[in-house]
């Protein structure tokens, strides 16, 4: 289905943030927001939800930690024991070290993993850009017009009255 | 009042630029031709590089004959080296995992290449664990793999096999780290690349990143995670490098005070590596309004504290051995500063600990020439700790009939040279190819110590 999107562009992280508040107060619905950098506090503006990734990298870390104990163990004092200097086959307190390094191992390419897999993005994937120089010095908003109390007319004031730069309706064929 | 506290700072980049000159100034040395004094540069190190190549090819084929090892001494260039390079490799973590941490703003304009120095300085330091195992080739059964001999397992009691584990983890999660901090930036390149091969080399390394929030949300977080786990793993990789020692019998390595020293050590010699390197950058890639005179001067402090940390480990060495009240370990340590390898123990007390406290001394820290100077004392130094700590404590041990001396061969000298060469020419390549300035990163602090964009507008 395709969608008609409404594209502000403005030229400062202040006046973007802004108009962020501004649409969401009046309700439209705000499909991103495209910034060359991290803006800080933008995500309280568009009303995002926290991330769950920390729980996902948190289970991975447990999980690698756990299964390399197990191997440890396994491998140590079940599949082939071996004296080394009569120290006891199950060393647990030697094999702290280990288990910690694949505990951060699995947990941190864990995370860039779902990290890649969450946001869609892979080696070879098609850029899809709202209007240009968005990773240079553009931020972006795209604002979605299929909703009820959207009026292109009072976007355009509030937005020209917060120095919005550029301003320009599209058609998107699909968005996620 | 939050605005008001900000302002009162001095900005953290100078010059008053916007957004669109950040990305200007980083990204257009990389599509200009590359100057003179970079294809010479390239050209020395690259050359160095060649050297250690055939200097390792010769000990592969030839033998562990071409080291001045001997019966007593089994470890000393190679194991120095390792230490030395993976040491190296610490500050760039610290600059970006630590200090992001800490929420020290102004690691924005050094993070980039501090990690690549991580990176390159990672991959000098594996070299020399390989090589020393004699059969390079066989390198893998450092692995816990399902083999034919039964299968025979590593041991994973023994802290080589630690060592194994925790630098390559620190190598895979240094590269991720520097790949995610690169994702943005290698969007930036792509939009604005006008040559086809480089459009298309970013827009397929870039994973087609568009600057969508929804993705820095996301991006942001994962750095944290990054940073949080990147902290305590620098940590563990020189406690278990220290550990390699530790837990010997050897007086001079067996004590419990190596964690702490190795980590403080490595600290400082990767800090005065950063400063080494981001001198000749900033000149050659005319970044001083990125990399102030106030980075130079916060660097130097590091440099001093950490310096300090590491003269009190000495110290305390001295202090531990006399108060343990064994003969043997006092007299490794009366042995490191008075018997035949003196000279090394007082360059590296010289080095390390007596010409940096010339950097309390703000005129000192302000005078850029000199922090080079003194950051390249330091590197010296820091070699020389860690064959001082190897090679005299192995060299006389607890009988006279077992010591004796160690001189390198030239094949050593060769291979270290060459470990320096891969180094440098990895960071050249890195200068070119790559923004040696994190741009999405330095966008976000521009407005730090500015008027506000209120005041744009009027």
């Amino acid at each position: 289905m395709s969608k008609r999107l409404f594209v502000g562009v403005f030229e400062n992280e202040q006046d973007t943030l802004k108009a962020v508040r501004a649409s969401r107060q009046r309700g439209f619905k705000i499909v991103d927001v495209y910034a060359p950098y991290a803006v800080h506090g933008l995500e309280e503006a568009m009303g995002l939800g926290p991330s769950r990734l920390p729980w996902i990298v948190f289970a991975l870390g447990l999980l690698g930690a756990g299964l390399k104990v197990w191997f440890e163990f396994w491998t140590t004092a079940i599949d082939w024991p071996v004296n080394v200097g009569g120290k006891p086959f199950n060393s647990l307190p030697a094999f702290v070290p280990v288990t910690f390094e694949v505990m951060v191992l699995f947990a941190a390419v864990g995370a860039v993993l779902s990290f890649f897999f969450v946001c869609r993005l892979f080696p070879g994937k098609s850029t899809v850009l709202p209007v240009s120089r968005v990773t240079d010095d553009r931020f972006a908003i795209v604002l979605e017009e299929t909703d009820s109390r959207f009026e292109a007319s009072e976007v355009q004031r509030i937005f020209e009255g917060l120095y919005a730069v550029h301003l320009e309706e599209q058609i998107a064929a699909e968005v996620d | 009042m939050a605005d008001a506290v900000l302002t009162l700072r001095p900005p953290l980049i100078e010059g008053d630029k916007s957004i669109a000159q950040v990305t200007h100034d980083v990204c257009a040395p990389m599509e200009a031709r590359p100057s003179r004094l970079w294809w010479l540069a390239l050209a020395a190190s690259s050359s160095l590089l060649l050297l250690g190549v055939l200097a390792i090819g010769y000990q592969v084929a030839v033998g562990v004959g071409t080291w001045g090892l001997n019966r007593t001494i089994g470890w000393a260039f190679d194991i120095t080296n390792f230490v030395f390079w993976i040491g190296i490799g610490h500050a760039g973590t610290l600059i970006s995992a630590i200090l992001f941490l800490f929420r020290q703003r102004w690691r924005t304009s050094v993070n980039r290449a501090a990690e690549a120095m991580t990176i390159f300085a990672v991959m000098c330091a594996g070299i020399f664990p390989i090589i020393h195992t004699g059969r390079p080739w066989f390198a893998y059964w450092l692995f816990p793999y399902p083999n034919t001999r039964g299968s025979l397992w590593v041991n994973f009691r023994s802290p080589l096999v630690w060592d194994c584990f925790a630098i390559s983890t620190y190598f895979t999660v240094s590269a991720m780290f520097w790949f995610i901090g690169l994702l943005p930036d290698l969007a930036t390149i792509r939009d604005r690349a006008t040559a086809k091969w480089r459009r298309t080399l970013a827009g397929i390394l870039s994973l087609g990143w568009n600057g969508s929030y929804r993705a820095w949300q996301r991006y942001e977080v994962v750095y944290l995670m990054l940073a949080g786990l990147g902290t305590p793993l620098v940590i563990s990789v020189h406690t278990i490098v220290s550990w390699d020692f530790a837990t010997s019998v050897l007086p001079g390595w067996h004590a419990t005070l190596f964690p702490p020293y190795f980590v403080a050590g490595a600290i400082f010699s990767g800090m005065a590596m950063v400063l080494t390197l981001m001198i000749i950058a900033r000149k050659l890639m005319r970044l001083e309004d990125y990399i102030t005179l106030r980075h130079i001067d916060r660097m130097a402090k590091l440099v001093i504290l950490t310096s300090c940390i590491v003269g009190l480990s000495y110290a305390t060495e001295f202090f531990i051995a006399l108060y343990s009240g064994s003969s043997y370990e006092q007299f490794v340590f009366l042995n490191r500063a008075l018997g035949p390898m003196f000279w090394a123990y007082w360059t590296m007390v010289s080095c390390n600990l007596l010409i940096p406290q010339l950097l309390w001394f703000r005129r000192i820290r302000a005078y850029v020439p000199a922090v080079f100077v003194i950051s390249i004392f330091v590197n010296i130094g820091m070699w020389f700790e860690r064959f001082v700590i190897i090679v005299t404590s192995l060299s006389r041990d607890f009988l006279p009939s077992n010591w004796f001396h160690y001189a390198p061969t030239r094949i050593e000298i060769a291979t270290l040279l060459g470990s320096f060469g891969l180094f440098f020419t990895l960071f050249l390549l890195f200068c070119r190819f790559v923004p040696v300035i994190a741009v999405a990163e330095v966008k976000g602090v521009l407005k730090y110590g500015r008027p506000h964009a209120e005041a744009i507008h009027e």
